[in-house]
């Protein structure tokens, strides 16, 4: 079928750049709000002149990355009425309800208490204020969980059975459903990335600071903060790659078999990086670890799994075709999210031995440099995670785990608006595009102005006022 | 027919009641700020007004939207995809108005842009969401399997649902005008400015709902379940003693008064589109394939209304007492400390 006429696919395009773009700010907003937190504490406990300005500057920081993530949010939530309605038909018995409580748990909780880190400074206490801030970071955490838990239910459906009529999918058991097998590994793995995201957003930008010889204690102060979350996560993340591995391997095979480049049953081997020709069904690459994957999923070397094309031989996955299955890019996604891995482990060791303790890295450019980028390294790793997670499970919207009930699976092909037609798809693409530009570019002036600015206090220093006398019109801050 | 979905049937309209009131103000302010506000100071004023309330207010649109995705999958599959045009188009409006808000302080180059960003984002919301309500009153042509069968955006303009959508910018005008003047420093420009202007907004309010009745009765002709039409005359009733009162006693200079009246009577407002609908979710217009989406049609099973409804009793109190401590601790007019210049 001709690709701009394709409504399947434009709505699948139109989902993943809407979510992509959503997915750079909610892991800066979450990670982000861990790091403004624990300088509200410090704040609170010292009371000190510097403490205050650190906190005024994450405060600006943070709320401008999270209005992007909130007003880009909402896209996600009418996304499935507005292009998925024969999804949510099928799935609205067991998926509306977390979107329900995301909202009424954690929208409502970080809106409010936002509003109190915004404008409330001279207006509650200082204990409050300071509650205030791990508030809105426990409900962008709340949030976290709600809407994996219905993403995890797409990938290993649970506690549901197909209604008797085969039109959708109805609830058998709550807690099931939302604590599927992969609820808990997947939730566990991506919050743990988003905090190494807000504690790498931190390294730079007091690295940044570092560079240009500029608020020095401030930078010091921040690289350390950043640097104690980020080496903590990275080393937590061991443990949630590990166990999400585990789940993927258990429950999810063609996507197990897509991420390792297998068409036929073999013991996996573990590839540092390679390339998938996709027409002869080989994995190109100079050198691998033979059962190395084998090793990761299970303990031994010796675990056989089944291929894709042995897989699409079973009646669970027999409506998948082998050819059209995009492998070398879930295969890429997931090479580069673990290559990326390696370089989040080195900087963050890096940043923790020469930051702690006298703090060497002061006098260190190339290290600063470092800091200075290393936020590209869990960008990536989130964005091709995500993709490896997403492309992983097609065909399906509605994935057929090894564990889930019969019959409880869609085909993304099957879930679309029939009401939507490709012309208003086109329309509402190159809509998005404009907007979200649009929206980027304002973000990067504002957050480039507040660097620029830096840990001040709230009365914009004279010269800057000079510059441009509408500056100074700062709504309670 | 299941309690629990005639429940969540009317909790949706709750939600949406929620919503129309709380970010109904806020939305008013967004669309008329430029009206309001003659100056830089004048305009960080009237944003510091409803600053530290609006995302919260806004939620309610995201809860509605959730719980009747979760209690009646099959509405929010119909309206959502079927009105695709016109939610992207409210879809839009909120994103841009909320980043506006954020940023307009930090980025006077861009100042203009922002502006334009609040004024237009807060007024796709706030006219369209009255035109959606009224295309599910008067009905849409369905097909078989439920979803919208008819022209894209434009097949959503009638007469009737035309004039909703207006009666609800108004409500929302009215409200924003009366927030204003309850919340600016009494006696300032922007005060006297936002009385003023509230008085023309109800007035068109009372006038619209008049022509909507009409058009209602004449064109739409909606079948009422028992008793609701009784229902419907009381709520219509209180909705009109709501407006006139709060013009009256707004003159007199009780902003706080007025602006609580003019809340009741747009909860009165979507109790009504709730008691003409009832049972209906989504009314098929005559000659349509498929049939009315209704709530025992549409409702998820009674585990899941159940779960929800737990859901509900723990989250809705907590909800309630996030928005008493918003209120509370930003309550009174605002002063000059609000505001540094």
């Amino acid at each position: 079928m001709d690709m701009l006429s394709d409504v399947a696919l434009l709505s699948r395009i139109q989902f993943a750049l809407t979510v992509a773009y959503h997915f750079i700010f909610v892991p800066l907003s979450i990670g982000l709000g861990l790091i403004l937190a624990i300088f509200a504490t410090k704040y609170h406990r010292s009371r000190s002149d510097a403490d205050g300005n650190a906190m005024r500057f994450w405060v600006r920081i943070f709320t401008a990355t999270f209005a992007i993530g909130v007003a880009t949010g909402i896209t996600m939530e009418f996304s499935f009425g507005t292009n998925w309605a024969d999804y949510s038909r099928f799935v609205g018995d067991i998926f509306g309800a977390p979107l329900a409580a995301e909202a009424l748990f954690a929208f409502f909780l970080e809106s409010v208490f936002l509003g109190v880190l915004l404008f409330g400074r001279n207006k509650v206490s200082s204990l409050f204020y300071t509650v205030s801030a791990w508030l809105v970071w426990a409900g962008s955490c709340l949030s976290a969980l709600w809407i994996l838990i219905a993403n995890s239910w797409m990938q290993t459906p649970a506690g549901a059975e197909l209604a008797a009529d085969g039109s959708k999918a109805v609830i058998t058991d709550f807690l099931a459903a939302a604590f599927n097998p992969s609820t808990l590994p997947r939730y566990t793995h991506v919050v743990v990335a988003l905090l190494i995201m807000g504690a790498f957003a931190s390294l730079a930008i007091g690295a940044w600071y570092l560079l240009r010889d500029k608020h020095a204690d401030f930078a010091m102060k921040t690289i350390r903060v950043g640097a104690v979350v980020g080496i903590v996560a990275s080393c937590a993340l061991i443990v949630t790659a590990h166990s999400s591995a585990v789940e993927v391997s258990q429950e999810q095979p063609t996507k197990l078999a897509m991420m390792e480049g297998m068409y036929d049953d073999e013991v996996p081997p573990l590839y540092a990086f390679g390339w998938v020709d996709e027409e002869n069904q080989q994995v190109i690459t100079p050198f691998s670890i033979p059962g190395g994957t084998s090793f990761l999923a299970t303990g031994t070397w010796d675990a056989q799994y089944q291929g894709l094309n042995s897989l699409a031989q079973t009646e669970k996955y027999g409506d998948m075709d082998v050819a059209d299955l995009p492998v070398n890019l879930v295969f890429q996604s997931y090479h580069l999210m673990v290559a990326m891995y390696g370089l989040i482990m080195i900087t963050a060791i890096l940043a923790v031995v020469f930051s702690l303790r006298g703090g060497r890295i002061r006098s260190m450019r190339w290290l600063q440099k470092l800091l200075l980028v290393s936020p590209l390294f869990p960008f990536v790793a989130i964005q091709v995670g995500w993709i490896t997670a997403e492309v992983g499970r097609q065909p399906w919207v509605v994935y057929p785990s090894t564990s889930g009930p019969d019959g409880v699976s869609l085909l993304t092909n099957n879930a679309i608006s029939q009401s939507v037609s490709a012309p208003e798809l086109l329309l509402t693409l190159a809509l998005f595009t404009a907007v979200y530009v649009f929206l980027f570019i304002g973000w990067a002036r504002v957050i480039s102005r507040f660097i620029e600015r830096g840990p001040v206090g709230d009365a914009a220093p004279a010269a800057d006022a000079a510059d441009d006398a509408t500056a100074a019109v700062k709504e309670g801050e | 027919m299941s309690a629990l979905a005639v429940l969540w049937f009317f909790l949706i309209f709750v939600l949406i009641a929620g919503y129309f009131v709380l970010d109904g103000f806020d939305l008013g302010v967004g669309v008329l700020h430029r009206a309001l506000a003659k100056d830089e100071r004048e305009r960080a004023l009237v944003r510091r007004s409803i600053g530290p309330v609006w995302d919260g207010n806004e939620v309610w649109l995201l809860t509605a939207g959730g719980a009747l995705f979760a209690a009646f999958p099959a509405a929010y599959a119909t309206t959502f995809s079927g009105f695709y045009l016109a939610v992207m188009l409210v879809l839009f409006g909120l994103i841009v108005r909320a980043v506006s808000l954020e940023f307009r302080a930090h980025d006077p180059q861009w100042a203009r842009a922002w502006d334009v960003c609040f004024t237009v984002g807060s007024l796709l919301p706030a006219l369209l969401l009255g035109v959606a309500l009224g295309n599910v009153i008067a009905g849409i042509p369905m097909a078989a399997n439920g979803d919208y069968a008819g022209v894209p955006l434009l097949g959503l303009l009638s007469p009737f649902t035309l004039v909703a959508g207006l009666l609800g910018l108004a409500m929302c005008l009215s409200a924003g005008a009366a927030w204003v003047a309850l919340k600016a420093p009494a006696g300032s420009a922007v005060h006297k400015r936002a009385a003023k202007l509230r008085v023309p907004c109800q007035v068109a309010a009372l006038v619209l709902f008049a022509v909507a009745t009409v058009l209602a009765f004449a064109v739409v002709k909606p079948v009422f379940a028992p008793g609701m039409l009784a229902a419907g005359v009381i709520i219509a009733l209180v909705f009109l003693a709501c407006v006139v009162a709060s013009i009256v006693l707004g003159r007199k200079g009780n902003d706080l008064v007025a602006f609580l009246l003019q809340s009741v009577a747009a909860a009165c407002l979507v109790a009504l589109a709730a008691v003409t609908l009832f049972p209906n979710l989504v009314v098929a217009a005559p000659g349509s394939v498929g049939a009315s989406i209704t709530l025992m049609s549409a409702a998820s099973s009674d585990t899941s209304l159940a779960w929800m409804t737990g859901i509900a009793c723990v989250g809705v109190p907590l909800v309630l007492a996030y928005h008493v401590i918003a209120y509370r601790v930003f309550r009174g007019r605002l002063d000059d400390k609000d505001v540094n210049y």
